[in-house]
């Protein structure tokens, strides 16, 4: 990968964490910490690798994105706003009464969202859905979907790991962002999922690693996995930060779920402006 | 009427599926391994790439339906009303309602008459349950023509329905002309002293109850209504006008289901008494359904002795005799 091409991928997750911290401070409830985590991987996906059009968010052959870990919201949104989807203005209406952008996801009031979401578990089925109506018609299209950690603790998130190996659904993707905390405390601690990717790899699925803060790396799994010539769905392991970006968010289980007070805005937005700066000025120096 | 043809609705459920599914090619249809009991076999017979068993996993085959859905097919997923309705609720209602997606939930062996199983999988909830979800249909009909028509209807609006269908093989009592309706109830008897409102398996039931009562002179209106929401308030709200008090029969709980949907319309409209026959808030048990539906007061003979004591007991001009 270009060093060029990663400093402008580094570029875009700075702003789109800029987005989250917007939004989130702007509806003063939110969740920054799961946010931040997927900002990365959310910026390759949609420069990338999905198959898809800001003009034509219905076109029947897209891939299809499904954030099943539906309470990181803000940060799909700062993505799809920067990908033109919507005005970034509607950022700062985020959880506002009769905003476009609700709590969590909401596929008949925000385009570019391609399922309702947010009752965890439930995302990763209609993902299934998607994929075996692609298999059933022909399509060519992909279906990826975001889980959290805490979000396998779901049973019915393993109901449909079953499903989709019996079903040799190929064409989806599952990302599992390995941060490793839910609202309660560490995922150790509260429920231990054990080895996640041995359970899928037992559950019959292709199975990857990736380093949610590293381009390269995201580059290497994706390109392996779309060159295996699989009958199998595909997990990837995502190993993250929560609250990656923010100096005092990270790593910290009390950022699930709670807004930044003014000083704490003020300091996040700083921190990642300084980043932005410094990354334009690398950029400069590449060209 | 012991000459009346009989046929569980799972088997007319059945019968549709294989017709609609020649005609639409966008059908998929979703079962948890209850597919011979559903009647969902049928269609995996005649349209084995289009059936899909989803294993004992009611709350992925819900989310898959919503996936399927999302993509233009016609979903109907089917269980038990138990296993749908109930194990599956949040997800009809999060992943199927919220979105407003094209899910037809087929749901068998509802209420007591599933019988020797016992409580466990008596479900007499269900109605409750659905028709509090915004966007949901809910359908109960009565006998095999009734449910052939409203599963075909049901197609013609592309958001989410429940059909509620019996284990129990029931008379067929629909003429075969007969055009349903979604939303419209059906006046099976005229009389204005009384009324009967029935859905279901316990439509016949209260049509042998009238048929008991006009005998003594009693002429009670009977009404068929086989959808609960969207509710037919005109027809409710003109039986509350013309005749001094109404009796719901449902094989369902009392909270929450028809007896509930009526006495809403009718509290609000026009108050007039509504006594509720139903399951009276508590658990079945097994036993044959026939047993147990005249167990817990399901049967004509109690709904002939209900309807007669309220008849008595509410009849308009009895102070002026």
């Amino acid at each position: 990968m270009e060093k060029k091409i990663i400093n402008q991928l580094k570029m875009l997750a700075c702003k789109v964490r800029i987005g989250i911290i917007e939004g989130i401070y702007s509806a003063q409830s939110g969740h920054p910490g799961g946010s931040l985590s997927i900002a990365d991987t959310l910026v390759y996906l949609y420069s990338n690798i999905l198959n898809i059009d800001a003009n034509k968010p219905d076109a029947f052959d897209r891939d299809r994105f499904i954030l099943s870990k539906g309470h990181t919201a803000p940060a799909l949104y700062a993505i799809l706003a920067l990908k033109d989807f919507f005005n970034y203005s509607e950022l700062f209406t985020l959880r506002k009464i009769n905003s476009k952008l609700q709590g969590h996801p909401d596929m008949n009031k925000t385009p570019g969202i391609d399922m309702s979401t947010g009752s965890l578990g439930q995302g990763f089925s209609a993902a299934c859905g998607i994929a075996l109506s692609g298999k059933i018609s022909g399509q060519k299209y992909k279906v990826y979907s975001i889980l959290g950690d805490g979000e396998i603790q779901e049973g019915q998130v393993w109901e449909a790991a079953m499903f989709a190996n019996h079903n040799n659904l190929n064409n989806l993707i599952a990302i599992i962002d390995y941060n490793g905390l839910q609202i309660d405390g560490k995922v150790k601690d509260i429920c231990d999922l054990g080895d996640i990717k041995l359970k899928f790899k037992s559950f019959g699925w292709s199975v990857y690693d990736m380093d949610a803060h590293n381009f390269e790396s995201m580059e290497n799994t994706f390109q392996t996995i779309l060159n295996n010539n699989t009958n199998k769905p595909t997990a990837i392991v995502q190993t993250s930060v929560k609250g990656k970006g923010i100096s005092f968010m990270e790593d910290i289980c009390s950022w699930h779920g709670i807004a930044p007070n003014k000083s704490q805005y003020i300091d996040a937005i700083h921190q990642l402006e300084h980043e932005l700066d410094k990354l334009e000025e690398e950029l400069l120096c590449l060209c | 009427m012991s000459m009346l043809v009989k046929k569980a609705t799972r088997d007319s459920y059945g019968e549709s599926l294989v017709e609609l599914g020649k005609e639409y090619n966008d059908i998929i249809v979703l079962d948890a391994d209850l597919a011979k009991a559903t009647k969902t076999i049928m269609f995996k017979e005649a349209f084995p790439n289009r059936f899909f068993d989803c294993g004992i996993a009611e709350c992925n085959m819900l989310g898959v339906a919503a996936g399927l859905a999302t993509t233009g097919k016609i979903v109907f997923a089917s269980s038990f009303a138990m296993f749908v309705a109930g194990r599956g609720y949040e997800i009809i209602r999060n992943s199927i309602c919220y979105p407003n997606l094209n899910v037809k939930i087929a749901a068998s062996h509802a209420g007591i008459s599933v019988g020797e199983d016992g409580a466990t999988h008596q479900c007499c909830e269900d109605i409750s349950l659905m028709r509090s979800i915004p966007n949901m249909t809910v359908l109960n009909p009565c006998d095999d023509i009734e449910t052939k028509q409203l599963i075909k209807k049901s197609i013609e609006i592309k958001t989410p329905v429940y059909i509620r269908l019996g284990r129990l093989a029931t008379p067929i009592l629909n003429n075969p002309d007969y055009n349903f309706q979604i939303g419209k109830g059906v006046i099976l008897s005229e009389g204005n002293d009384i009324t009967i409102i029935a859905t279901g398996l316990m439509v016949y039931e209260s049509l042998i109850a009238e048929n008991m009562l006009s005998k003594i002179g009693i002429n009670a209106r009977l009404i068929n209504i086989h959808t609960i929401k969207p509710i037919d308030q005109k027809i409710i709200i003109s039986a509350a006008k013309e005749t001094s008090c109404i009796i719901t029969v449902e094989e369902h709980s009392v909270i929450g289901g028809l007896g509930s949907a009526v006495s809403e319309v009718v509290c609000e409209n026009s108050p007039v008494p509504v006594i509720k026959i139903g399951i009276n808030d508590i658990f079945g048990m097994s036993g044959t359904a026939s047993e147990l539906l005249k167990h817990y007061g399901l049967s004509s003979e109690n709904i002939f002795e209900v309807v007669k004591d309220s008849y008595y007991k509410y009849k308009k001009d009895l102070y002026f005799i």
